[in-house]
């Protein structure tokens, strides 16, 4: 529709009655695409300069100071500085922990809640919602005190993280799953069953691939919001860094330049990770 | 949702009724094991949370804490803290609505006026986000810095007093929970707009109305459920964030967040930073019920 208008007016402006009507529109119709690029440029300056610093030679003693000096030390010694890699390795295992069971308990819920009727499913969403309404710093410090009544002080670190982290990617998995099964043609799975697919073919064969990028979407979600979490992982550490930590920690210190390494690998990697999927995606649906 | 009422109780029969398949029986077996994950480790600690919130504030945390059921700790709570509350709130609500005005156009671009470039656009809407907020935010800190670029842009231009700074001011903290929580708004906005007809708003042309009349009366109102959900999600993490008002602000600035992270972990004065907790969330899931009352939408998310 907007290409249809841009050839109504470049086909010549000035020569029809409605030319400068149709210059205003041409514009009008692309002022919100100029101000929504303005707004995606604004949402990439911090990315510019983390990329920026990570090829800089800080000369002071903090690397969150001006550009001195280029060079590739920085990403030649990631792990140089005290405890990063660990820091990062403890995030990961983490993340993809309690991305799989986030993703698995809460993909379940959602089948639950779209497929099949029961009492108390107006409560059940609701207690689906309440974790989403109630700020992150509530919920690390509920955990906590929890965590300390119970006499957990000893073991906080990697299983306290994967529980907490686990428990506000649920409701989030729950609702992407639930959007996407949703909006599912209900049909295709009672044609699978017409044409004497048992129940698990039905399953396995049909609804399966149908909620598969509802539930892809949902564990992305749940990794990204896990791996970059600070506030509840600050209550629920105990004494183990992990990556948001670790950043948090050397903030007043010496800030080590490699974090700006990692920060631009973390964005290369999630970049090529989704725009591949979009490649991918639209080879399959050219082939389709 | 009571369509099914009519169905009878046997499950493994293909149902007719096109539009919903839900079936009774065993299905909600399902949901319990999660269920049972967010009773033990969401119910359990938030009412276990109601309950220190009442204990003895004479208590230490060497000496313990003993259960008097002290409702006081609310009203200290409240009269030491109002305007760490109002603040929240205020930054928060300021937060929310410049991220709707910059949000909407972003999404509207990206569902209506993007073309084929649309999927590359929503892929540059989550990019940025996937590296670490703090990392972010403390690429602000230098930026915003006193001499950074834009403050001594906004000082040549005389929008900003030669001495003035956008460091340590409640500009910083703002812009910050803005940026930090843009996606969260965005993306809600933008799966609203794309399922839009968008021949609707041609028909409002056509009928004579102008863009503007257009987008109030038809757009706008078709859009309203991205736009709750979207400043629901803003709204509710910038209420409790400490992270902008610690590393952009300074202590006039402070937020409720980093009292509560300070009475928890550095003072360890367990029962107020409770009560405060349990103030903090109660006002937003009251302000957030009533908001989807006054938006009279139905799903929450």
């Amino acid at each position: 529709m907007a290409t249809s208008t841009a050839e109504r007016s470049t086909a010549g402006p000035g020569t029809r009655p409605h030319a400068r009507r149709s210059v205003g529109r041409w514009f009008a119709n692309r002022l919100v695409l100029f101000i929504g690029i303005l707004v995606l440029v604004y949402t990439f300056v911090p990315i510019g300069y983390i990329i920026a610093l990570s090829f800089n030679q800080p000369t002071g003693r903090s690397a969150t100071a001006e550009f001195d000096a280029f060079t590739w030390h920085n990403w030649a010694s990631i792990c140089e500085p005290d405890g990063l890699c660990d820091s990062l390795k403890l995030s990961l295992g983490v993340s993809i922990t309690a991305t799989i069971l986030a993703t698995l308990l809460g993909t379940l819920m959602a089948f639950a809640l779209v497929r099949h009727s029961f009492r108390g499913r107006g409560a059940s969403n609701l207690v689906i919602f309440l974790p989403m309404a109630t700020p992150e710093v509530v919920m690390g410090a509920s955990l906590l005190a929890m965590f300390v009544s119970l006499g957990f002080d000893s073991i906080l670190g990697f299983i306290t993280l994967v529980i907490a982290h686990t428990l506000f990617c649920l409701s989030f998995v729950v609702v992407t799953v639930k959007a996407r099964l949703t909006g599912m043609d209900s049909r295709l799975e009672q044609a699978a069953m017409d044409l004497y697919a048992n129940e698990w073919q039905t399953f396995r064969l049909v609804t399966l691939p149908l909620a598969m990028p509802g539930i892809v979407a949902a564990a992305l979600l749940a990794f990204s919001l896990s791996f970059d979490d600070f506030i509840v992982s600050n209550f629920t550490a105990g004494q183990s860094v992990t990556f948001p930590l670790y950043i948090y920690g050397s903030k007043l210190k010496d800030f080590p330049p490699q974090l700006f390494a990692v920060g631009t690998i973390m964005f290369l990697v999630s970049f090529v990770f989704v725009i591949g999927g979009e490649l991918w995606r639209m080879r399959r649906r050219a082939r389709a | 949702m009571t369509s099914t009422a009519g169905v009878p109780p046997v499950a493994p029969e293909p149902v007719v009724d096109g539009e919903t398949s839900r079936r009774r029986g065993w299905g909600w077996l399902l949901l319990v094991p999660g269920m049972l994950w967010l009773a033990v480790f969401f119910l359990f600690p938030t009412v276990q949370l109601v309950f220190t919130s009442l204990y003895d504030p004479s208590g230490s945390y060497e000496t313990g804490y003993a259960m008097t059921w002290h409702f006081g700790n609310y009203a200290d709570a409240v009269r030491d803290n109002f305007t760490l509350f109002v603040r929240s709130f205020m930054y928060a609500g300021i937060a929310t609505v410049i991220c709707l005005s910059l949000g909407y156009p972003l999404a509207y671009a990206i569902a209506f006026k993007a073309g084929r470039w649309k999927n590359f656009m929503l892929v540059l809407v989550i990019a940025p986000f996937f590296t670490s907020f703090l990392l972010r935010t403390l690429s602000w800190r230098t930026i915003l810095s006193d001499q950074g670029p834009v403050t001594s842009f906004l000082q040549t231009i005389a929008v900003l007093p030669d001495d003035g700074r956008l460091l340590a001011t409640p500009v910083a903290v703002i812009a910050g929970l803005v940026y930090n929580f843009m996606p969260f708004m965005t993306l809600p906005l933008y799966a609203s707009l794309d399922k839009v007809d968008y021949r609707l708003i041609e028909a409002a042309g056509d009928l004579y109305s102008s863009p503007l009349t257009g987008f109030r009366r038809v757009t706008f109102p078709l859009s309203l459920p991205g736009v709750v959900s979207g400043t629901l999600l803003t709204f509710i993490p910038a209420c409790g964030d400490y992270i902008n008002a610690e590393l952009l602000g300074t202590p006039k600035q402070y937020m409720v967040g980093n009292r509560i992270q300070a009475a928890f972990l550095t003072e360890h004065n367990y029962p107020l930073a409770a009560s405060l907790s349990i103030i903090l969330m109660a006002v937003v899931v009251l302000m957030v019920v009533f908001y989807v009352r006054r938006a009279g939408t139905e799903e929450l998310v």
